[in-house]
């Protein structure tokens, strides 16, 4: 342990501690830019400057260790000068357009400029160079507006092991940005928007599409509907100073009617029909492969999540064929909501406009995938992100906190607790268990609560074995054998479980991966700042939605019963076929 | 191979695989070395003369580097190049004893010698130029360094005299031819 005396109180901490956190438990708030929990800490923006006795300079307490009878001061003259100043040099070179940024109260620059009372730009001159980068269908890039703090740079290298980004040149000069200052299009980025999630500023966001929505509802020829996806009423609620972990269901619902759509349904419909096709397709590669003796792809790779997928196209290219044929969600609502639902209302799907809000932008590029077109028209025309929702329910004048609670229409809102635990690091692979194992043994999936305990929380590599001990006749061949699953989340970790596979190290069966840390509720789309706190909120409110329902397993929801008798007539069948599977194209990995 | 012009396209393509090939065996030797990132660029400039694309993208592959960190790399140091350049690399050095010293008379004179600017490369592709920031010899300021060698106490009225040392042995030898 170290004891340090920080503003005149004593405060003990244990070695390695920084100066800056050492700080935080003494009750004293040091302004951060660069820093970033968990993720980053290289002193780079200097905005976290303190005084130390007997050190020659101000020290960046974020990299610096608190040590044994160190005095730091924290609020002298000379600290204040100095943090002033430094952030009065960033804001010289910050075309911060702050009344029409995306950013503009929710930016951390304008924050620390307001706490440490900037009244001034000192120092005007020459400004860093400009590059727009619209390229992408989920994020926009603004150079001119970035203070080149890295925290994107690491997240996408360290975090998520897609390293897109990097500082490129030298200087005045350096940009963050792809190779050689291209667009971002034409790199390995797979739009999964941690980013834009971590951006302390606006240079890097979410493409906004929220005028496209309003153009739609203003439209009297269409017919707008909503879907949206089950991280969203864990997290929209910080949109309007809810605590983090608050769910909001009912009060989101009655919004987007506010807003003028005309049905108001949920991907968790979706997610149902997905468990329905998925968990049948993993059995039926079982059955291949243990009855039938031919060579299948295991293990099988879940496919909800867009932004793993192109990850798997750039650098796994081999591992195409094990991930699952199954659209995600998102898209098996789109595909569904405009033949399905479409007939059922009488409308053409061309008449029919499929509203997404989800916690992601990378779900902004897969629904503009060429191929994501099975009804005749776009299934999904336009996907907002959690941020935008909350905006636009800020423009139509809507008062939040005083929503009543109201539910989902039919016949595409309805949802088990397995679709709300989509949203969640783990929570596919058990609401895929907690189907498949009850198709096979007749049983329901023997875990307290039906909660799988190895595989859920944060950890970034999970494991769980089950053993089939007995079963229904017709699954009679998987008696005996212990089905294994990994569950990874960040695409880093992502990497970690398909290295130990290709090296003969692991025998899964099942394997789950979802783009982001904690999964959906830790989007890229979601809510600023997703800390580890923020993600285990948000997952206990997930868990609590789940368990709050009476209907916990997708086979059991009516709605997904009834399109089966009435439309798909069977999982994996002709129609599902047509309309609810996908293929994968290889990219290249540089 | 008749050098006629279709045929050029297929000697230069030939030209590059073989130099690719030549990569490939110094990146199977550096695959596993820390810090193996500069030195395989640096030979891969000697190599090709340049940093083409395509040989960054194999570097890429070969050490496991992101394309965006390799780019990085080559556009933080000035030594490397992205784009061809001639048959000798002059640098001049404005440091900042050579600046004091008269290194940007020594630019000037340069420029309008070689008839380029910084970054570009004369039309017979013989000389490209560049600046840099200190060869570590500030004591023999104002110096420029031509291919490897260092030249010291440059006077303005000496560059002519230099370039020309270069210069003929291209026009000897083709007088010669």
């Amino acid at each position: 342990m170290q004891t340090l005396t920080i503003d005149n109180n004593k405060v003990e901490v244990p070695d390695g501690t920084t100066i800056l956190d050492a700080a935080n438990k003494a009750g004293v708030n040091i302004p951060t830019l660069c820093y970033l929990e968990g993720v980053q800490a290289i002193g780079a923006c200097r905005v976290c400057l303190v005084e130390v006795k007997g050190a020659k300079t101000l020290v960046a307490s974020c990299v610096t260790p608190a040590a044994n009878g160190m005095k730091v001061n924290t609020n002298s003259r000379r600290v204040r000068q100095a943090r002033r100043k430094v952030v009065e040099l960033i804001l010289s070179d910050h075309e911060g357009d702050c009344q029409t940024c995306d950013r503009n109260g929710d930016c951390e620059l304008q924050e620390v400029a307001q706490d440490l009372g900037i009244r001034e730009i000192r120092y005007p001159g020459e400004k860093s160079r400009r590059i727009s980068d619209t390229s992408t269908e989920a994020l926009v890039r603004d150079t001119a507006k970035c203070i080149q703090c890295r925290r994107c740079v690491t997240v996408c290298r360290e975090v998520q092991g897609v390293a897109a980004i990097f500082p490129q040149d030298r200087g005045f000069e350096t940009v963050i940005g792809p190779a050689f200052c291209s667009n971002l299009d034409s790199v390995v980025c797979v739009q999964c928007g941690q980013c834009a999630a971590v951006c302390p500023v606006g240079a890097i966001a979410e493409k906004d599409q929220i005028d496209d929505v309003w153009a739609a509802l203003d439209d009297p020829d269409k017919h707008v509907i909503v879907q949206t996806a089950p991280a969203i009423r864990a997290a929209l609620g910080e949109c309007f100073d809810y605590p983090p972990g608050t769910c909001v269901t009912g009060k989101m619902v009655s919004a987007l009617r506010r807003i003028g759509f005309d049905g108001v349904f949920d991907t968790e419909f979706a997610a149902d029909l997905t468990i329905m096709e998925e968990g049948n397709e993993l059995l039926m590669r079982l059955k291949r492969a243990l009855v039938d003796k031919e060579e299948v792809a295991l293990p099988q790779f879940t496919s909800c999540s867009p932004g793993w997928i192109k990850y798997a196209e750039h650098f796994y290219p081999e591992l195409l064929p094990n991930i699952s044929t199954c659209k995600s969600p998102q898209q098996m609502f789109g595909a569904a909501a405009k033949t399905y639902y479409a007939e059922k209302i009488g409308k053409r799907p061309e008449d029919i406009v499929v509203v997404s809000i989800m916690p992601c932008t990378a779900k902004k590029f897969e629904n503009r995938r060429p191929e994501m077109n099975d009804s005749g028209v776009r299934d999904v025309d336009i996907v907002l992100t959690t941020r935008e929702l909350g905006r636009m329910i800020k423009q139509a004048g809507i008062d939040f906190a005083s929503l009543p609670d109201e539910r989902m229409d039919s016949i595409l809102g309805m949802s088990s607790g397995a679709a709300d635990i989509f949203a969640n690091t783990g929570g596919v692979m058990e609401a895929a268990l907690r189907t498949a194992y009850e198709i096979v043994t007749g049983k329901p999936l023997p875990f307290k609560k039906l909660h799988i305990k190895p595989i859920a929380g944060l950890e970034g590599v999970k494991e769980a074995s089950i053993e089939i001990s007995e079963t229904v006749p017709e699954w009679s061949f998987l008696k005996g054998v212990t089905l294994n699953v990994a569950v990874a989340h960040g695409l880093g970790n992502a990497k970690k479980v398909i290295e130990r596979i290709k090296a003969g190290e692991a025998g899964y069966h099942f394997v789950e991966i979802m783009t982001c840390p904690g999964g959906c509720i830790g989007g890229g789309g979601q809510p600023r700042m997703t800390s580890d706190e923020v993600r285990k909120a948000r997952i206990e409110a997930i868990y609590r939605e789940d368990e709050g329902k009476k209907i916990r397993k997708s086979h059991e929801n009516p709605e997904i019963k009834q399109i089966y008798e009435e439309f798909l007539k069977k999982p994996l069948g002709e129609k599902s076929h047509y309309l609810l599977h996908t293929e994968y194209e290889a990219r290249e990995r540089v | 191979m008749t050098g006629k012009n279709g045929n050029t396209v297929c000697v230069e393509k030939t030209e590059e695989s073989e130099l690719l090939e030549r990569l490939d065996e110094v990146l199977a030797e550096y695959r596993n070395k820390p810090g193996a990132l500069i030195p395989v660029l640096q030979i891969a400039q000697g190599i090709f003369g340049y940093l083409p694309e395509n040989a960054l993208k194999h570097i890429c592959l070969g050490l496991d580097k992101s394309y965006s960190e390799v780019a990085g790399i080559v556009g933080f140091y000035s030594f490397f190049s992205i784009v061809p350049r001639g048959k000798h690399l002059v640098r001049v050095c404005l440091g900042t004893a050579c600046y004091v010293r008269g290194g940007k008379r020594v630019l000037d004179t340069l420029k309008h010698e070689l008839g380029i600017d910084v970054g570009e490369t004369t039309p017979d592709k013989i000389f490209s130029l560049e600046v840099a920031r200190c060869f570590g010899a500030c004591g023999l300021a104002p110096t420029i360094m031509i291919d490897n060698e260092v030249r010291q106490r440059i006077k303005p009225t000496k560059i002519r005299g230099i370039l020309y040392q270069y210069r003929n042995q291209y026009t000897n030898s083709n007088k010669g031819e």
